[in-house]
């Protein structure tokens, strides 16, 4: 146990450690119960489902009632077959009869407002879960960049579970509220002063539970803060295991953790003495109600002005009235979350749509694999262009790499090939036709990109090579991943093609990962390909194999390499040069060498890749370019 | 009938199961996300891929590297002696809580005998015959009438008394089950803090091995939820087993004893009901374990889906992801269907079972009633009896889940606190005591069960000397690294530091003097300051920042929005791979380590600023001794002392010029990382295109 030489070690200043902070986003919203906006929306989604839903309600509405009705039927059978002096047997047979109707009524009603409600709910959650999802399938990249992934993962789960939540609530509230203007229309109706008097413990436990209800939730989220802030310190620990040993951080971990759990063992306490706190006061109210209907109940039986099948029912109507109280106030909680959530929900399905095939669009069969960039200007942000009047054109069959410092615009001219993004002026062309003017599910056929991070999905080594191809058979696969020389470490792995990914591919190492996006390009067999090569440094060995694959990979096809290495760069048929958003120079290695422009610079610098030249030197060779050229 | 009014501890817990869910998930995907090394990859998949990411109930105490006890505890049985064991620590608060459970065992049967007292009053009054017949209301009669006087009204009396006896057995209840359920909890959040410290004590202290072998994401669950299931077993099984016990014993007695027939009557709902609670509860356990699977792959869809979307616009591939999307989520949806049908059909037949002993109850009792074999207040009292009873007999379903999740749950979490670390100190171990920081390997092999990843490692790193490794992916050289600072012990050979064999000092004096540059590094969600200063929490700010510069990170803190106290990690900016490898160099320099060790931790920064790094380096490994793991030959051609590791094996040594004239794997390696630049321009000397 640490615990003993950890107080030797703690010293009078506190460890610059990390205390973590809570998280945020769990903090609970204390806002709306209502938004007619949120709720009118999510009728919709509802209203496909109405017809079982009023099934729905009017279960919840048989099942309350009848649960009502269960001590009534007692009542009758104490004051009508039980009566002092005149017992009557048949009655007693009637009246039980009758309570089995209304078992079995209730019986019927509580399956089916349990089963169709549930099932309902999830049917829901499901649907709006794919409309936000699908919808996102057709947002442009423009609103991906600027969203977090975590957040839109946020939205679909938690937010449209807490929307789920809600039509359960819903319809149980109104069996809630039925059930106790039920109970308390009985009660009055079986006698009225005897009912008020009971019912006079009511409000009080409405106010009482009013003001039990924010402290106790605001100890319990404070309780489940501290929880995930243990979590979390542990989850760190763990993944960071190699930090903590390797410097010895042990005793101060385990103090800081210390502070943590206790922090949470006092939340936690806290909590509990909230939760508690409500059964004595629930149960001397109850206690109270009962002593009234004893007290008052029995002079009035005794006056003779109500009967004891009255009482009987009273004591059993008593026990049940706190019920619906309780979940009442705690749905005004789960309102509040769902208008919250909702309004997330719908913030998502109403963004716009901005690249939508036009109406006549064409269905690209078959291209040449040209592209042309006529006087393209395009950015991000309004007034801030990325890329300024470009013009080129790449032939079919030919290799040309875009090479030029960071910012300067490579990326996004790659992407505009794609049409990721719609342009401001001129127009990108591909096999002769403009890319606003085809679908975007044919040109998606013949433009293939290869990004820089290879992307996997957790799915066997075959399924991600066929991913862009679900018609792809073995023998393709197999033949994509030989042309590219990932084969044989593939069938060195356990399962070979069969072998599961781990998330991102991450069981392969980097150079491996991206063979098999090299193959899926392949099996892809685009006619023009767009490429962003890596810039991590990969052991020699791995390297050697990429640049190999790269080349069967460029066979045959339009390529446009986002350039790093120098070898893929002298590689290339023509290398266009960019900078600040603008072509400056154009030609083949030779050319642009005897140029003496800014690629000559950075090339004599003599660095294996542009992207080792550090930023100063970069910043001169530009300068010194401008120097030459004005 | 009475179904509830003592639920709101139930609210809490759900609320936090709820959570627990969503902290699985978000740890779950949170721990996928780290790669390990390539070293630690290669053990875990040459030994047999020890965990997976899926498997539920994975053998941790079994992983690769660790000597494990024989566990107590492996029955259930075991089990739950240990952690009665824990509970009986808290003398106190079991002694309250113990009495609670009699006291409201007490009051809670108080309340139906007192119902029906009343109505027999009541009644008895109504025909003007007075014959009560409970002992406890006849003598409080008595006295009362002795308090109130001859005059009054011995019937009104009677009721007032009830009346008063049964508030006082309602507010008496409620206070001793807020007293029995508050010690339960109070014992179980106790119990659960201290299980808390002793894992993550023991995670702190097992060995690489048992790390490398096992899933990151396992071991974070293990430690929430399965803490968790103790927790609740401590809550909701071990007290309230007792209670059970004494409320349904005692009402049956009463019951039974008032009345053999109609008690065994009111009693038919209870075993049904306790067998329907259980067996749906241990349904709805198993299902909810294959939910949480489909749902984390539903997760993984489109978690994958949303951070893969170039991929998928690339490939114009929305209909698939749709396809995939739709195949996942039908499938959550087939199993929550289930779990509500368990749900819907179990509630309203535990609900009609209840109702059909009621109406049985109405129809003997009520002839006995007219045969004048029994009063209404007593059928009323049956009736009361049974409402009590019904919430308890319930309740069973969520005890034996209880015991159900506190022995699969304790088991695993037991397991994991018995192992012995592989590593630790030997007894009597002594504090490192360095003369120079001379660092030697003695002919060290290394691997497991047979087979060697290292075979006859022999070496020497003196002060001021550096050592480079270099060799093909796999060939052992990060487990050269894992050595110095004794994450893993060799199986032959040793190693010593000035002399002195690594295995007879502490552990910590150890790892204080060296210091190993990870390949992969590791942000806590922290302030860069913070980050920098994890070795030493107490360093001086302006050590802090001269790593920092000299790690040539320090201009680009700076321009960070809140400099040295910007948040990195997981919450905080993320830094791109070379910025966190630069960082976990000032990390590691920092501490001044007589010895350091760069694990292949330079390969996302570029040739240029390393040269930086190590120019501003010089003054400090003057007179220390370094070792340096690099693809990049332009990192290590310098050292003093080159090794060409191959399969665990050094086939050359010697420095760069020695090694080039021996023309064999190291030149070949030279040859490959130069040739693009050498194509051109010929007279380039420079390696790896530094000039």
């Amino acid at each position: 146990m640490a615990t003993k030489t950890t107080h030797e070690r703690s010293h009078e200043i506190p460890p610059k450690a990390s205390i973590r902070l809570g998280p945020t986003q769990d903090e609970e919203v204390f806002g709306d119960a209502f938004s007619g906006q949120v709720v009118g929306r999510f009728i919709k989604y509802v209203a496909q489902y109405k017809v079982l839903l009023w099934v729905a309600i009017t279960a919840v509405l048989v099942f309350t009632i009848s649960s009502i009705a269960i001590p009534l039927i007692v009542r009758n059978v104490y004051d009508d077959a039980l009566k002092l002096g005149s017992p009557d047997r048949s009655k007693l047979a009637t009246m039980v009869i009758i309570f089995l109707v209304a078992v079995g009524f209730n019986f019927a009603a509580n399956y089916l407002q349990e089963l169709i409600v549930g099932r309902v709910a999830e049917r829901i959650l499901i649907d709006m879960r794919r409309a936000m999802y699908s919808h996102i399938q057709r947002l442009s990249l423009s609103f991906m960049d600027k969203t977090e992934i975590g957040k839109l993962m946020a939205r679909l789960q938690g937010d449209v579970a807490a929307l789920q939540e809600f039509l359960q609530t819903a319809v149980f509230a109104i069996g809630d509220l039925v059930l106790l203007v039920g109970i308390i229309g009985a009660m009055v109706w079986m006698d009225w002063r005897l009912g008020l008097m009971t019912l006079a413990v009511v409000p009080a436990l409405f106010v009482i539970r009013i003001i039990w209800l924010p402290y106790a939730r605001r100890s319990f989220l404070r309780a489940r803060v501290t929880s995930s802030i243990v979590s979390g310190a542990l989850a760190e620990n763990i993944n960071g295991i190699r930090a903590v040993q390797g410097m010895s951080r042990e005793y101060v971990n385990y103090d800081l953790f210390d502070i943590r759990a206790s922090d949470n063992l006092k939340a936690a306490t806290r909590a509990s003495k909230f939760g508690v706190m409500m059964l004595p006061i629930v149960d001397t109210l109850t206690g109270a109600a009962m002593a009234i209907i004893v007290i008052m109940g029995g002079f009035f039986v005794l006056g003779g002005s109500i009967e004891i099948g009255v009482m009987v029912a009273f004591v059993l109507f008593v026990q049940r009235f706190f019920d619906p109280i309780r979940s009442l106030t705690m749905h005004y909680n789960v309102l509040q979350r769902a208008m919250a959530s909702g309004e997330r929900i719908f913030e998502v399905i109403d963004v716009p749509v901005d690249i939508v095939d036009k109406p006549n669009a064409l269905d690209l069969d078959e291209i040449d694999g040209s592209i042309k960039f006529e006087d393209v200007t395009f950015g991000y942000f309004p007034n801030q262009p990325i890329l300024k009047n470009i013009n080129f054109e790449v032939k079919p069959g030919e290799t040309v790499a875009l090479v030029g410092p960071t910012g300067s615009g490579k990326t996004s001219t790659t992407a505009l090939v794609h049409r990721f993004y719609d342009i401001w002026e001129g127009s990108v062309k591909v096999g002769g036709h403009d890319i606003r003017d085809v679908t975007q599910d044919s040109l998606g056929k013949h433009v293939s990109m290869v990004l820089q991070e290879p992307f996997l999905f957790s799915e066997t080594i075959f399924e991600n090579i066929r991913y862009a191809k679900d018609e792809a058979t073995r023998e393709d696969v197999v033949a994509a991943a030989q042309a590219v020389g990932a084969h044989e470490f593939i069938m060195k792995l356990p399962d070979g093609y069969e072998t599961e990914l781990e998330q991102r591919g991450g069981n392969l190492s980097l150079g491996q990962r991206q063979l098999i996006s090299f193959a899926r390009a392949i099996v892809a067999d685009a006619k023009i390909l767009v490429l962003d090569e890596a810039t991590a440094s990969i052991d020699s060995y791995t390297e050697m194999l990429i640049q190999q694959a790269l080349q069967r990979l460029m066979e045959g096809r339009t390529g446009m390499v986002i350039a790093h290495r120098l070898a893929t760069i002298r590689g290339a048929d023509r290398i266009i040069v960019l900078q600040d958003g603008e072509i400056i120079e154009q030609g083949n290695h030779d050319e642009l060498m005897a140029l003496g422009g800014l690629y000559s610079r950075l090339y004599s610098m003599n660095y294996a890749s542009f992207d080792d030249i550090p930023d100063e030197l970069i910043a001169q060779a530009t300068k010194a370019t401008e120097g030459t050229s004005t | 009938m009475n179904e509830g009014g003592r639920n709101s501890l139930t609210e809490f817990s759900a609320i936090h199961e709820s959570v627990l869910t969503l902290a699985e998930n978000r740890y779950a995907i949170h721990a996928h996300g780290r790669h390990e090394c390539a070293m630690l990859t290669r053990c875990r998949n040459e030994h047999g891929g020890i965990v997976t990411a899926t498997s539920q109930a994975a053998p941790i105490g079994t992983a690769a590297g660790t000597s494990s006890r024989p566990v107590e505890g492996s029955s259930s049985v075991g089990v739950f002696m240990r952690i009665t064991r824990m509970a009986l620590k808290y003398r106190w608060r079991l002694f309250f809580g113990l009495t609670a459970i009699f006291l409201a065992s007490g009051f809670q049967l108080a309340i139906p005998i007192l119902i029906g007292s009343a109505v027999d009053a009541a009644r008895s009054l109504d025909s003007n015959n007075v014959e009560i017949a409970n002992g406890v209301v006849t003598s409080a009669v008595g006295e009362a009438t002795d308090i109130f006087g001859e005059g009054s009204d011995p019937a009104k009396t009677a009721l007032i008394i009830i009346a008063v006896l049964l508030f006082i057995a309602s507010v008496g209840r409620g206070l001793s089950a807020m007293i029995q359920n508050y010690m339960g909890e109070s014992i179980g959040q106790n119990i659960g803090y201290e299980l808390r410290m002793l894992y993550y004590e023991k995670l702190q202290r097992l060995s690489f091995s048992y790390h490398a072998g096992v899933h990151t994401g396992d071991l974070i669950t293990r430690g929430i939820i399965d803490v968790e299931g103790v927790r609740m077993f401590v809550q909701t099984a071990l007290l309230r087993t007792v209670f059970l016990v004494v409320l349904i014993g005692t009402g049956m007695y009463l019951m039974l004893g008032e009345d053999l027939i109609l008690g065994l009557i009111s009693l038919s709902f209870v075993p049904f009901v306790a067998w329907r609670a259980t067996a749906a509860r241990l349904k709805l356990r198993s299902n909810w374990y294959q939910l949480q699977e489909r749902l984390s792959a539903l997760t993984k869809v489109m978690d994958e889906n949303l951070g893969g979307i170039r991929v998928v616009r690339t490939f114009a591939s929305q209909d698939h992801e749709m396809k995939k999307f739709d195949k996942a989520s039908n499938e959550t949806l087939a199993l929550a269907n289930v779990q509500v049908g368990i749900r819907a059909s179990n509630i309203s037949l535990m609900g009609v079972a209840f109702m059909l002993a009621m109406a049985a109850v109405l129809w003997v009792g009520g002839l006995k009633v007219i045969d004048s074999e029994m009063t209404p207040g007593e059928l009323t009292q049956f009736l009361a009896f049974m409402s009590i009873l019904l919430q308890p007999v319930r309740q069973i379903g969520m005890m034996i889940n209880g015991y159900a999740r506190g022995s699969a749950t304790g088991g695993r979490l037991f397991s994991v606190l018995d192992l012995d670390p592989e590593i630790q100190d030997k007894p009597g171990a002594k504090d490192l005591e360095i003369t120079e920081g001379t660092l030697e390997f003695h002919n060290v092999s290394f691997g497991y069960e047979g087979e060697h990843t290292l075979e006859g490692i022999s070496f020497k790193a003196k002060p001021g000397h550096t050592v480079g490794l270099v060799g093909p992916p796999g060939s052992g050289k990060s487990t050269i690294a894992h050595l110095v600072p004794r994450f893993y012990d060799p199986i032959e050979g040793y190693i010593t530091i000035d002399g002195q064999d690594l295995r007879d000092i502490t552990l910590d004096s150890l790892r204080k003097i060296v210091g190993v540059v990870e390949q992969d590094t590791f942000l806590f969600t922290a302030s860069v300051e913070h980050n920098v200063a994890y070795g030493d929490p107490w360093a001086p700010d302006d050590r802090i920042e001269l790593a920092s510069k000299y790690a040539q990170l320090g201009d680009y803190i700076e321009r960070l929005p809140g400099g040295y106290d910007t948040m990195v990690g997981e919450r905080g900016v993320s830094l791109s791979g070379g910025q966190r490898q630069r960082l976990s160099i000032a990390r590691s320099i920092m501490l001044k380590p007589q010895l350091i060790v760069f694990d292949d931790s330079t390969a996302a920064i570029d040739a240029a600023t390393e040269q930086r790094i190590r120019a501003a380096l010089t003054d400090l490994t003057k007179d220390r001794a370094t070792i340096i793991i690099s693809h990049r030959l332009s990192s290590l051609m310098h050292a003093d002392e080159i090794l060409f590791i191959e399969q665990g094996k050094i086939v050359e040594r010697g420095t760069h010029e020695e090694l080039l004239t021996l023309g064999g794997h190291y030149n070949d390696l030279y040859e490959l990382q130069i040739r693009p630049t050498e194509i051109e321009s010929s007279s380039d000397v420079g390696g790896g295109g530094l000039s």
